[in-house]
């Protein structure tokens, strides 16, 4: 019975595939139900300023909100729509493996672990983190070594509860976590006073310091950074042509800052002969086809989301309430980590 | 049995729809058995309880248990289970004691009493109950001071946003713990001995010895081992304080707030339990001139107890499941340790079905042992 029913699907996707003719073979499932939907899906985090959180609007704005509707507008076109589902860490990789959502686009680390064995894929790094501590100044701490017996406050469903232990383990220090289940009850409690320190990423705490604390200034982060946070993109391991697409996305945008193409002259770049320049936007070639879309795919994603550099100084750089360097997240060639594959 | 009668003997329908109604439940649970594994391979989502022998490798803020970063996952959840009966059992001792205060007070004949009874329950079981854990761990960790300036209760003793601190033994714990069971046995014994020889002599059978017995074993255990150890004192820190023992506001809120929830229920149900023995009783027991503490001990009680048992039960039972609640105020019970587990190795399915399963043991070995109770006390007298 179970083979009637493959042999029924098959046939029943060979008739759709004949029929849709003028569509790339390629196209993968993910692909094909974005497209039928006209509308992509994209987990987010409930809350996070500068990287996904809603406005008074109900807007939401972000570096990672802002990286799915550059996918979105990559694959629908112009008349790209996006639908953002805010999850909490526990349900964010079981939406994304029973489908709920395209593709999670919020600070969520990429590891080993995560990537081999949830089912899932991390199709590349939009912003490099890292944990840390965000005390209040009144303590006179210089250095997160100090901080031999305090309790600490932080959320649970992130890694910043192993980093904890990792770094207190290392360091032959001893500490009392108070760990909650949301970063916001978690943040409370820290500035309540139950807590010396809340630890989270780098990113959440500079967004805490100034949205959250009674006064910023009477609060500060301490230098350490006790972890490696990569967040990235990302999307089911049972669709590797959804994969690629959200891949080549982002690479687009970082090799959109090396080619100093920005939202502003995109369209005067159409006219440019740099070849480099001619490929990605798809006045020559055919990059787009091979991921299954069209020539305009990055012209598009460029122009409504910017560079990746332009996505960062808006949303997280020193411009903005978060007041953050570009440091490792600067181009290769600048110092940084961020580094586009050839988009040949 | 007969089942000649086919389709017109209600026997046979009965066992036939009966077989039909298992099939469907067997082959519903079969298809979504064989389509979860078929899911999780074609995601290629890895199974199993393995992982349950691996490094844990984070830490937990209170453990009864020796716990660290390197034990398993499997102990990780063994401390959350332990954190989580600790409640269980602490907030159905309170909530009875609580709940039975609120209960008579709200019969009793003073008219500020009962008024008072009666507004506390309309209060508190009219509130969300994760809404009054918010208000209680609010309440500790907003008012109290700050670690660096906690007053000293008593010697050795601090209330701070840290939690209550307090000095504890060196050693000889376990003598103090062996005085306290031998004194809970030994008052067990003399109770039954007293009522055999109330039964056969007439003799009173006194409270006083039992009670006696209850506190002097272990005082004097406790006497006995202070004399001979030192004290561990909790010391000021910079962040707070070390040594001694602790209990931290998230526990103290979790436990106030569940008992005080539950006991305006339990309260209610002990209410309905008397006024359910007729007026009648009492005014038999009047007229034997028994006082009002002694009807309401030997008369009412007793009769209301078979219709306050079962309802008692289930309260336990929402108190019990109500502990994974704890999450939302930073208290590690076996639901946050779950959580955790569940984002580090990503074995969703797996760590709920034990959490499922323990949960499913512990609310059936309540509701077990409540039987039992029931079966003991439903029918005394009324033979």
């Amino acid at each position: 019975m179970n083979d009637l029913f493959k042999n029924g699907l098959a046939g029943a996707l060979l008739v759709a595939a004949a029929a849709g003719a003028g569509t790339p073979a390629a196209a993968g499932p993910t692909l094909d139900a974005v497209r039928q939907r006209g509308e992509i899906v994209c987990g987010v985090n409930t809350g996070v300023g500068g990287f996904s959180i809603a406005d008074s609007s109900g807007q939401w704005t972000g570096l990672t909100t802002d990286f799915c509707r550059a996918v979105s507008s990559a694959v629908l076109g112009d008349a790209a729509k996006e639908k953002f589902v805010p999850l909490s860490p526990q349900q964010r990789f079981t939406a994304l493996q029973s489908g709920e959502v395209d593709m999670l686009t919020m600070a969520a680390t990429w590891t080993l672990t995560r990537d081999a064995s949830l089912g899932l894929l991390y199709a590349g790094v939009y912003f490099y983190d890292g944990q840390g501590f965000l005390v209040p100044k009144s303590l006179g701490l210089k250095s997160a070594t100090e901080l031999d017996g305090a309790s600490i406050c932080t959320a649970t469903g992130t890694t910043s509860e192993l980093n904890l232990a990792d770094y207190f383990r290392a360091n032959k220090i001893t500490f009392t976590p108070v760990v909650f289940e949301a970063q916001n009850e978690a943040r409370a409690a820290f500035f309540s006073g139950r807590c010396q320190a809340f630890s989270a990423d780098m990113s959440i705490l500079s967004s805490v310091r100034i949205s959250d604390a009674p006064n910023p200034d009477d609060w500060q982060i301490l230098p350490e950074m006790i972890s490696k946070e990569p967040l990235g993109p990302v999307v089911g391991r049972n669709d590797l042509e959804w994969f690629t697409i959200a891949k080549w996305t982002l690479m687009a945008l970082i090799e959109a800052e090396e080619l100093g193409v920005t939202s502003q002259n995109v369209d005067q770049m159409k006219e440019s002969q740099d070849p480099g320049i001619q490929r990605l936007l798809g006045t020559s070639g055919d990059l787009g086809e091979k991921l299954g879309l069209d020539a305009g795919w990055a012209y598009r994603a460029i122009k409504r989301s910017g560079n990746y550099g332009e996505m960062f100084e808006r949303n997280v750089g020193p411009n903005t309430p978060l007041r953050m360097e570009r440091g490792a997240n600067a181009l290769w060639s600048k110092g940084g980590l961020m580094y586009a594959m050839p988009v040949r | 049995m007969k089942l000649s009668g086919g389709w017109s003997d209600p026997a046979f329908r009965a066992i036939v729809t009966q077989a039909a109604v298992l099939a469907f439940v067997a082959v519903v649970v079969a298809f979504l058995a064989v389509n979860l594994i078929g899911n999780l391979e074609e995601r290629s989502i890895r199974t199993g309880f393995g992982f349950l022998w691996q490094a844990a490798s984070f830490e937990i803020g209170q453990s009864f248990l020796p716990y660290d970063a390197r034990a398993t996952f499997g102990t990780a959840l063994l401390v959350g289970l332990l954190n989580t009966l600790v409640v269980a059992v602490l907030g159905i001792v309170l909530s009875t004691i609580a709940g039975g205060v609120v209960g008579i007070a709200s019969l009793s004949r003073n008219r500020l009493v009962a008024p008072l009874a009666t507004a506390y329950v309309e209060l508190v079981r009219n509130v969300p109950l994760l809404l009054q854990l918010y208000l209680w761990y609010a309440i500790l960790t907003q008012l109290l001071p700050a670690a660096s300036e906690a007053p000293q209760l008593l010697p050795g003793i601090y209330l701070a946003k840290s939690g209550l601190h307090f000095l504890i033994l060196e050693s000889g714990g376990g003598i103090v713990l062996a005085g306290l069971v031998l004194g809970i046995l030994a008052s067990f014994a003399y109770g039954r001995w007293s009522r055999r020889r109330a039964d056969l002599t007439g003799a009173n059978a006194l409270l006083w010895p039992r009670l006696v017995l209850l506190v002097a074993l272990p005082a004097a255990a406790l006497v006995l081992v202070a004399a001979t150890t030192d004290f561990n004192v909790p010391r000021p820190t910079r962040f707070g304080f070390s040594g001694g023992g602790m209990v931290t506001p998230e526990l103290t809120a979790l436990l106030v707030g569940l008992s005080l929830y539950n006991a305006a229920f339990i309260a209610e149900i002990l209410r309905a339990g008397i006024l359910s023995v007729g007026k009648a009783q009492s005014e038999a027991a009047a007229s034997l001139s028994l006082s009002r503490a002694q009807t309401l001990r030997l008369v009412i009680v007793p009769q209301a107890m078979k219709l306050v048992v079962p309802p008692l039960a289930n309260q336990y039972l929402n108190l019990a499941k109500n502990t994974s609640l704890a999450i939302a105020i930073g208290y590690p019970d076996l639901m946050s340790i779950g959580n955790t587990i569940i984002n580090q190795t990503g074995q969703a399915i797996e760590v709920i079905a034990i959490l499922m399963g323990v949960y499913l043991t512990m609310s059936l070995s309540i509701s077990a042992l409540m039987n039992w109770y029931n079966a003991r006390v439903a029918l005394v007298g009324v033979r």
